[in-house]
């Protein structure tokens, strides 16, 4: 299904999702999760609270980790969105995928999306040096079912494998 | 063997990838976006409802009131609220929906939502503590259980100790909101509906719709996390279905994070009251467990915390007693854990008191009183290995040697606590299907739903294991009742239902491949085996029944034993005396729960478990404003629940090598629930072990350390 935009007031935003250019035209009030889902049907962010308290909406824009449900389309011209559709390359899943499968770091897995892009973001930001430091900066995106050491064990593992490839 | 050794889970890429489907991930074709308006106040009558300006809103299609709504059946469990939804004016709890908006986005419809004017006459509320005491009837448990004569007990002890303990409402806040997308095809009805058990909801809307079950298709591989609030079949689900029905068009309701809290259940307030008698020696002479939960105005949740006091210890006199209190909320309805998770909260940490009180040691305390049968009836257990479980938890843990340690590690003074955890068995039927494909390759089918458990790939476990075969070999489809009809994802249930269900279907389809040459036992060459067959598939179906054919048997009722699983809790806790603050640094616990069929996914499980126990213990609560009857906070910024932050790496679980043959066929018992007993008071013992301030309420907050320490 297609869904109409039903506001009088649109604006056309351009931004490009997963390296592909995609032209938006929105009502103001659209975030940027509910567009991702609702429109490009990129259903693997989730929405959780819908007001910045769980993570589960996590993307990147611009390689920053951002809740979705707080970001409205609006503020996305020229930005570059990476939802968890769009790091895995050519057959092969990312390293922090990788992680997460191998130390079990999810159960029922509605978070997950969330808590990969957000660790992809936590080791590029230089916030993956030890078990507290990643526990303090994983602490956005909550797992009810509790997989936090497990997680923790993911981050620090994907980011020292990653120090070793460079 | 397959059984017993550590496999990522089979669902693992799809959950990673993104490409996993929960409920609200289905768009179908002309689909119109639901959300509910709930009543303003927690009694009354609507008097009027103003859809005026909600209708002029761009995209709003129509708001449906209870004047709209079709005359449903009468509907029964596993319905979790007998009142149909949207059926008269009265007003029973706060967030009750008494208005549906349909819209073409869902901005539109929270637009709408909002513009909908809703004028209610209200009522006084009842609230905790002032509402309307019932002794409820028996279900699984009874209300008030007698062994022995207590006062005869509490005469011969020497010490003796009543204190209460007191635990919040609090919710289960799976990451997932409860959502429901509706397509009726003439009188078929077709759901993705996040749920625990795929079959429940289809039995209540065939009541409420008038349709026979078989015409509703229930869709749902993954579901977001339960915990208990996706078991039964809640108004929302009703609601998205009517609608459905009423607009011709498919609907989809997601409920909010604040709708959640009013509309899908919570674990009700407990409030308990716990007598010990002992003589010096440490033998316990009486138990009285007197407990009330709320429940809400017209509905009957009974929790039955006083089951820990029937199942954890020796005792000649126990006595326990529940009664419910009606208040006006939305009806409770079973969390992870229930029954033995508040009782254990009373139980363990009078335990505590009185090991204290009488100068032994809390572990040498347990032990003196380990019950070798069933303590109210003298059955024997169906398995046992709690002794075991202490003996090794306290090795890992240094329990012996703690004393010993440094009681102060900078600004935290250190504690360490215990408690026993134990959990009633719940077993259900189960049914599953193998196909053995031309190639070898090996299909299970079951209907169940996928929560997080890990219950797919146990199948492949107990399938490969029953074969002979590696379990790379073998897929699973699942959550989706066109597959086999199988039992609950709930009660710490399904791995000993559809894990046995599966384990019969394999052993059916074997017998049929004998008749090509397969082996009576050991591993099999099913590519070889297919192509003497020469056929497209063999098929085996399994089914696992309760004794009578009963539709479930609790703690081993219909068998000769007792069942229950088992275990101990010690964590180590810090506790800034300044601040208040309190920080868990370990936890080690060991269980006797039969066998473990995955134990990557059984630990998560377990760790799960015991950070949910931090949160009832530190952090979570719902309470219930009385002036207004509704909840004080509904969203995930102020009800706290725990983060990466608050838990360390330093938890250690495992369990005792055992194989129940009495409870299931594969020898386990359940784990889901265990790990989430009788932590909450080995962090309260931790507490009062490091600066020795007793609290009897959770959370247990900063406020009771500083004020407690004066």
């Amino acid at each position: 299904m297609t869904i109409p935009e039903t506001h009088a007031v649109r604006h056309i935003v351009h931004l490009r999702v997963n390296g592909e250019a995609v032209v938006a035209e929105v009502e103001p009030r659209v975030t940027l999760l509910d567009y991702l889902r609702d429109r490009l049907r990129l259903t693997g962010a989730k929405k959780g609270c819908n007001e910045g308290a769980c993570g589960t909406c996590t993307v990147l824009i611009d390689g920053k980790r951002m809740n979705g449900c707080l970001t409205l389309v609006v503020q996305c011209e020229g930005c570059e969105i990476i939802t968890i559709e769009g790091i895995a390359g050519d057959g092969e899943l990312h390293p922090v995928q990788q992680a997460f499968i191998r130390h079990d770091a999810f159960q029922c897995g509605y978070c997950t999306p969330g808590q990969i892009l957000s660790a992809i973001a936590c080791i590029a930001e230089g916030h993956a040096g030890s078990e507290d430091e990643v526990r303090e900066w994983m602490s956005g995106n909550i797992c009810r079912c509790a997989a936090y050491p497990q997680i923790t064990a993911s981050v620090l593992d994907a980011a020292s494998a990653g120090k070793e490839r460079n | 063997m397959s059984i017993g050794t550590a496999r990522p889970r089979i669902e693992g890429t799809a959950k990673v990838t993104g490409a996993a489907r929960y409920a609200a991930d289905n768009y179908p074709d002309d689909m119109l976006f639901a959300t509910t308006v709930g009543a303003s106040v927690a009694h009354g009558r609507v008097a009027a409802i103003d859809l005026a300006a909600a209708m002029n809103a761009p995209g709003v299609v129509r708001v449906l009131t209870a004047g709209d709504m079709p005359a449903l059946g009468k509907i029964a469990p596993p319905a979790a609220v007998l009142e149909l939804p949207m059926q008269g004016d009265r007003i029973e709890w706060e967030g009750q929906p008494v208005a549906l908006v349909l819209a073409e986005t869902i901005e539109a419809a929270e637009e709408g939502a909002s513009l909908v004017r809703v004028s209610i006459e209200t009522r006084p509320a009842m609230v905790p503590g002032k509402g309307r005491l019932e002794t409820p009837p028996d279900h699984f448990a009874k209300a008030r259980e007698t062994k022995g004569d207590v006062e005869t007990g509490f005469h011969e002890a020497d010490f003796s100790i009543t204190n209460c303990y007191f635990q919040p409402s609090r919710h289960h806040n799976p990451m997932e909101t409860s959502a429901t997308v509706a397509s009726w095809q003439g009188d078929h009805l077709t759901l993705w509906n996040a749920a625990q058990a795929n079959l429940n909801a289809p039995v209540v809307l065939a009541a409420a719709f008038g349709i026979p079950k078989e015409n509703i298709r229930s869709i749902s591989p993954h579901t977001g996390g339960g915990f208990g609030c996706k078991g039964f079949v809640w108004p929302h689900e009703l609601l998205a279905a009517a609608a459905a029905k009423i607009m011709n068009r498919p609907v989809r309701l997601q409920l909010t994070r604040a709708q959640q809290y009013s509309q899908v259940g919570h674990q009700p307030e407990c409030r308990q009251t716990m007598t010990l008698g002992a003589k010096a020696d440490g033998t316990l002479t009486a138990i009285r467990h007197e407990a009330i939960n709320t429940t809400s105005a017209s509905g009957l949740h009974f929790e039955a915390p006083g089951m820990a006091s029937r199942g954890y210890y020796a005792c000649e006199n126990i006595e326990i007693e529940h009664q419910v209190e009606h208040i006006h909320t939305t009806q409770p309805t079973p969390m992870r854990a229930p029954v033995e998770g508040p009782g254990s909260w009373a139980l363990e940490s009078a335990m505590d008191e009185m090991a204290i009180a009488l100068g032994i040691d809390p572990l040498d305390f347990r032990l003196k009183n380990y019950a070798e049968t069933e303590p109210v009836d003298g059955k024997p257990w169906s398995s046992k290995k709690l002794r075991e479980a202490y003996i090794e938890a306290a090795g890992v843990y240094g329990w012996r040697t703690r004393a010993e340690r440094p009681r102060q590690d900078g600004v935290y003074a250190i504690g360490h606590g215990m408690g026993t955890a134990g959990m009633f068995c719940a077993r259900f039927p189960g049914a599953a299907r193998v196909r053995i494909q031309r190639d070898g390759g090996v299909i299970i089918e079951a209907s169940a739903n996928d929560i997080g458990t890990g219950n797919q790939t146990v199948y492949t476990l107990v399938a490969a294991d029953t074969l002979g075969i590696s379990p790379d070999r073998i897929g699973v489809r699942w959550g989706d009742t066109r597959y086999v009809a199988t039992g609950p994802v709930y009660g710490s249930s399904h791995t000993m239902g559809t894990g046995s269900a599966v384990r019969v279907a394999v052993q059916e389809a074997r017998r049929k491949l004998q008749l090509y040459g397969a082996k009576a036992d050991g591993p099999l060459d099913l590519a070889e085996l297919m192509r003497r067959a020469n056929v497209e598939e063999i098929v085996g179906d399994g089914a696992w029944a309760m004794p009578d054919g009963a539709p479930a048997s609790m703690n081993g009722n219909g068998t000769p034993y007792a069942m229950q699983t088992f275990g101990v809790t010690m964590v180590e806790i810090g506790v800034d005396r300044d601040l208040g603050v309190i920080r868990l640094r370990r936890a080690v616990a060991r269980y006797s729960a039969g066998r473990i069929i995955n134990p990557l996914t059984a630990r998560s499980q377990m760790i799960g478990g015991i950070i949910w126990e931090w949160g009832k213990a530190t952090m979570e609560a719902s309470p219930i404003e009385p002036g207004h009857g509704r909840f004080l906070a509904k969203n995930l910024s102020n009800v706290a629940v725990p983060v990466n932050a608050d838990i360390p790496s330093a938890i250690d679980v495992g369990f005792v090598d055992e194989f129940d043959e009495h409870a299931s066929p594969i020898g386990a018992r359940g784990i889901g629930e265990l790990g989430s007993t009788g932590v909450a008071a080995a962090i309260a013992n931790a507490v009062y072990d490091a600066v020795g301030i007793r609290v009897r309420e959770v959370p247990i907050l900063p406020a009771h350390i500083i004020d407690g320490l004066g």
